[in-house]
C-alpha cells in the first residue's frame, strides 16, 4: 500500500464491504435508540408516544436489574475461572504423547460443537434432574440424599453447563499454545535444572498468558449475552436467582410485550459490555502487546 | 574436572540405529568438535552426553562416574542451543541467573555471577533487556553467559553459529575459542562446517553415519586421514582422488592428492594433462577446476595469481610426498 495508485485501490474495494457492516450495525442501533424513548407496548397498539428518558428510570430502578447485573458478573466470573483453571491441566494433558491422543483430543472438544439448548436439555433432564437424573442417581447409591440442582443451586448450575460448554473452547486455544512452545526452551530449563513445577511456572505460564488473555476476552463477549441455557433450564429463576441481563431484557421484551423498556435496556447492555470490555483490555490487553 | 568417556555408546530409535558404538576420549579442558555430514548422529551424540536422550547401550563417564542413568541437570553440563533457547519473558539478567535461582542461590549472590559473566560478555548493559530487543550476536552471547554463570564441567555446543551470519561467525568463533581457552573448561562442539572444526578444536572427532571415523587433531588428520570419507570431508576444496591404473601403479585401490599439492606447470610438463573448464581467481588464491580426461575433473590450488584461464591446457604434478592412498575398502594405506 505504498502508492497513491495502490491506497486508492484498497479505499475503494474495502468500501462496499464496510458500508454494509456498518449499516448492518448502525439501522438495529439506530432503531433500538428510537423505540428507547418511547412509551411501545405490544398490549397497548397504536399509543407510541415520546416519552424522553422514562423507559431508563423504569428499567435502572427495577430491582430486578442489579439482580440480573450481579448475576450477569458472578456467570461470567465463574465460568471464566473454571474453564481456564481447569483448561490449563486439560491442555496439558492433551499434549503429552498418549495413545489415541487424536481421539481422546476430538472427544474433548465435542461439547462445543453442541448446540447450546440442546447440551442445556442434556444436562437439565438427563444429569441434573433430581428423579431421573445421573447425578441423583450416583448420590442415591452412595446413600444421599438427590440434590434438586435448579432448586437448590440454580446458578451455580448454569455455571456448570454453560462452563461445560465452554472448556473445550479454552482447552483448544490452550493446547495450540502449548505446541507452539519451543523443544529447545524446555530442554534448555532442564539443563538449567528446573523442576516440573518450575519449568511450568517459569516458562510455560508465561507463554500462556497471551493465549489465556485471548481466552478471557472472546469468552468474555459471549458470556455477557448467555441465554438458551437459562431459558431451557431455569427460566430465570427460581425468582430472579438465574436471570441475567439477556435474559432480562428478553423478559420485557417478550414477557411483559414492553418493546420501549427493552430496548432501553439493550442500550444499557451495550452499555455494561463496554465498561466490561474496558476494564478487561486495561487488565490484561497489555498481553496482547507484541 | 571436566573428563568426559564414551564406552560404546549406542543409541536407536526404534529399528533405526543412530550411533552405533561410539568410544571417546576426552580430556579436561580440550576443546573437541563434532564433524560430519548432516544426520551422521553428531547432535544425537551431544544430546546422549548433555542427558536429554537416554542412551540405548553403553557407558557415559563424566570424571570416571557413570551418568546414564543422571538426570541432565546433576551431570554438570551446561549447554548452548542451536536457536540459543533464550526464554522470551525473561531478561538478560534473568536468562543468565535462572539455572543459579533453579539450583537455590542466595539473590545476591546471583547477581553477583551473572554481572560477572556478563562482564565477561560485554553484555552488561544489555542486562534488562528483552531477549527480542536483541541482535543475533548478543543473543548468541547470552546463551554463552547462561552456559557459563553455571560453572559447569563441560560445555556443550550444538551448531551455535549456523544462524548467524558470515562475518559474524568468524567473530564469535574466535570469542568462543578465547573463551573456553580462558576458563579452561573442557567442550564439545557440534557443526557440520569443516572450517569451524578445523580452526576451533584441540582434537575433532568425524562421524558418519552413526560410526566415529577418526579422532584427531587437526593436523594429524588433514595430514594421515584414516579413511576415504575422512579425507574427503576434512580440507577445503575437496581432496582429488584417482582410481585405476594410476592408483594400482602405486599399489592402492585409490589415491588422492589435495589441490594445494598439485603443481601447476604450463602444457608440456610432466604429470596429469587436462583442459582447465572453470578458473577461480580470488586474488589470494586461485582455483583451477581441471577436466583431466578418464582421470575426471581434478581441483588445483596456486596460493597467489595465477593467469591461466579457461581453455588453456595445463599439466598438474602431484608432490609425491603428499599422495594418500586407500585401499578397495577405503581405508588408508602407510608406508
Amino acid at each position: 500500500m505504498a502508492t497513491r495508485q495502490t491506497q486508492f485501490l484498497a479505499r475503494s474495494l474495502l468500501t462496499p464491504a464496510v458500508g454494509l457492516l456498518f449499516i448492518w450495525m448502525i439501522v438495529p442501533l439506530a432503531l433500538t435508540i428510537y423505540f428507547s424513548t418511547l412509551h411501545y407496548s405490544l398490549l397497548d397498539p397504536g399509543s407510541e408516544e415520546f416519552i424522553g428518558l422514562e423507559n431508563f428510570r423504569y428499567f435502572l430502578t427495577d430491582p430486578a436489574f442489579l439482580a440480573s447485573l450481579r448475576n450477569t458478573l458472578v456467570l461470567v466470573g465463574s465460568v471464566l475461572a473454571l474453564t481456564i483453571l481447569l483448561g490449563i491441566p486439560l491442555a496439558l494433558l492433551l499434549d503429552q504423547p498418549v495413545v489415541g491422543r487424536n481421539f481422546v483430543r476430538l472427544m474433548v472438544i465435542a461439547p462445543f460443537f453442541v448446540m447450546p439448548t440442546v447440551s442445556a436439555l442434556v444436562w437439565k433432564n438427563l444429569l441434573m434432574h433430581p428423579v431421573s437424573g445421573l447425578f441423583a442417581w450416583l448420590a442415591k447409591l452412595v446413600g444421599l440424599t438427590p440434590v434438586d440442582w435448579f432448586n437448590d443451586v440454580p446458578l451455580f448450575s448454569v455455571i456448570l453447563i454453560v462452563a461445560w460448554q465452554w472448556l473445550p473452547f479454552a482447552t483448544l486455544i490452550l493446547l495450540t499454545a502449548l505446541q507452539s512452545l519451543d523443544e529447545e526452551q524446555k530442554e534448555a530449563a532442564e539443563m538449567d535444572g528446573a523442576s516440573a513445577v518450575s519449568t511450568f511456572i517459569y516458562i510455560t505460564l508465561p507463554h500462556l498468558a497471551r493465549p489465556i488473555t485471548v481466552v478471557i476476552l472472546i469468552e468474555t463477549i459471549f458470556l455477557l449475552t448467555v441465554f438458551a441455557e437459562i431459558f431451557v433450564t431455569t427460566g430465570g429463576g427460581p425468582g430472579l436467582q438465574t436471570t441475567n441481563i439477556a435474559f432480562l431484557i428478553y423478559a420485557q421484551a417478550l414477557i411483559q410485550f414492553d418493546v420501549g423498556s427493552a430496548s432501553a435496556g439493550g442500550l444499557v447492555a451495550v452499555v455494561i459490555a463496554n465498561i466490561v470490555a474496558f476494564f478487561l483490555v486495561r487488565i490484561v490487553g497489555r498481553n496482547l502487546e507484541a | 574436572m571436566g573428563q568426559i568417556t564414551l564406552q560404546g555408546v549406542q543409541k536407536s530409535f526404534g529399528p533405526v540405529h543412530i550411533i552405533k558404538g561410539a568410544d571417546l576420549d576426552i580430556a579436561d579442558g580440550s576443546f573437541v568438535v563434532f564433524v560430519g555430514p548432516s544426520g551422521c548422529g553428531k547432535t544425537t551424540l551431544l544430546r546422549l552426553i548433555a542427558g536429554l536422550e537416554d542412551v540405548s547401550g553403553g557407558k557415559i563417564l563424566i570424571d570416571g562416574k557413570n551418568v546414564v542413568d543422571t538426570p541432565p541437570a546433576k551431570r554438570g553440563l551446561s549447554m548452548v542451543f542451536q536457536s540459543y533457547a533464550l526464554y522470551p519473558h525473561m531478561s538478560v539478567r534473568g536468562n543468565i541467573g535462572f539455572g543459579l535461582k533453579m539450583v537455590g542461590l542466595p539473590k545476591d549472590e546471583i547477581n553477583r555471577k551473572v554481572e560477572a559473566a556478563a562482564a565477561t560478555l560485554n553484555l552488561t548493559p544489555y542486562l534488562d533487556r528483552k531477549p527480542r530487543e536483541l541482535s543475533g550476536g548478543q543473543r548468541q552471547r547470552v546463551a554463552i553467559g547462561r552456559a557459563i554463570v553455571r560453572e559447569p564441567k563441560a560445555f556443550l555446543f550444538d551448531e551455535p553459529l549456523s544462524n548467524l551470519d558470515a562475518a559474524l561467525r568468524v567473530q564469535m568463533r574466535i570469542e568462543v575459542t578465547r573463551l573456553q581457552k580462558q576458563l579452561g573448561t573442557t567442550a564439545i562442539y557440534v557443526t557440520h562446517d569443516q572450517v569451524e572444526a578445523m580452526t576451533m578444536a584441540d582434537k575433532i572427532v568425524v562421524l558418519n553415519g552413526g560410526k566415529i571415523e577418526q579422532y584427531g587433531s587437526p593436523l594429524e588428520l588433514y595430514e594421515r586421514p584414516a579413511n576415504l570419507f575422512v579425507a574427503g570431508f576434512i580440507g577445503s576444496p575437496k581432496m582429488n582422488f584417482v582410481t585405476g591404473e594410476l592408483a594400482l601403479q602405486r599399489g592402492a585401490a585409490t589415491i588422492g592428492v589435495r589441490p594445494e599439492h598439485l603443481k601447476i606447470e604450463r602444457d608440456g610438463g610432466g604429470g596429469w594433462q587436462g583442459t582447465i573448464s572453470v578458473a577461480e581467481h580470488l586474488g589470494s588464491d586461485t582455483f583451477l577446476y581441471v577436466d583431466a580426461g578418464p582421470l575426471g575433473m581434478l581441483t588445483a590450488r596456486y596460493i597467489g595469481e595465477l593467469s591461466l584461464h579457461a581453455g588453456d591446457r595445463v599439466s598438474l604434478v602431484p608432490d609425491p610426498q603428499r599422495i594418500h592412498r586407500f585401499d578397495s575398502g577405503g581405508n588408508a594405506l602407510r608406508g
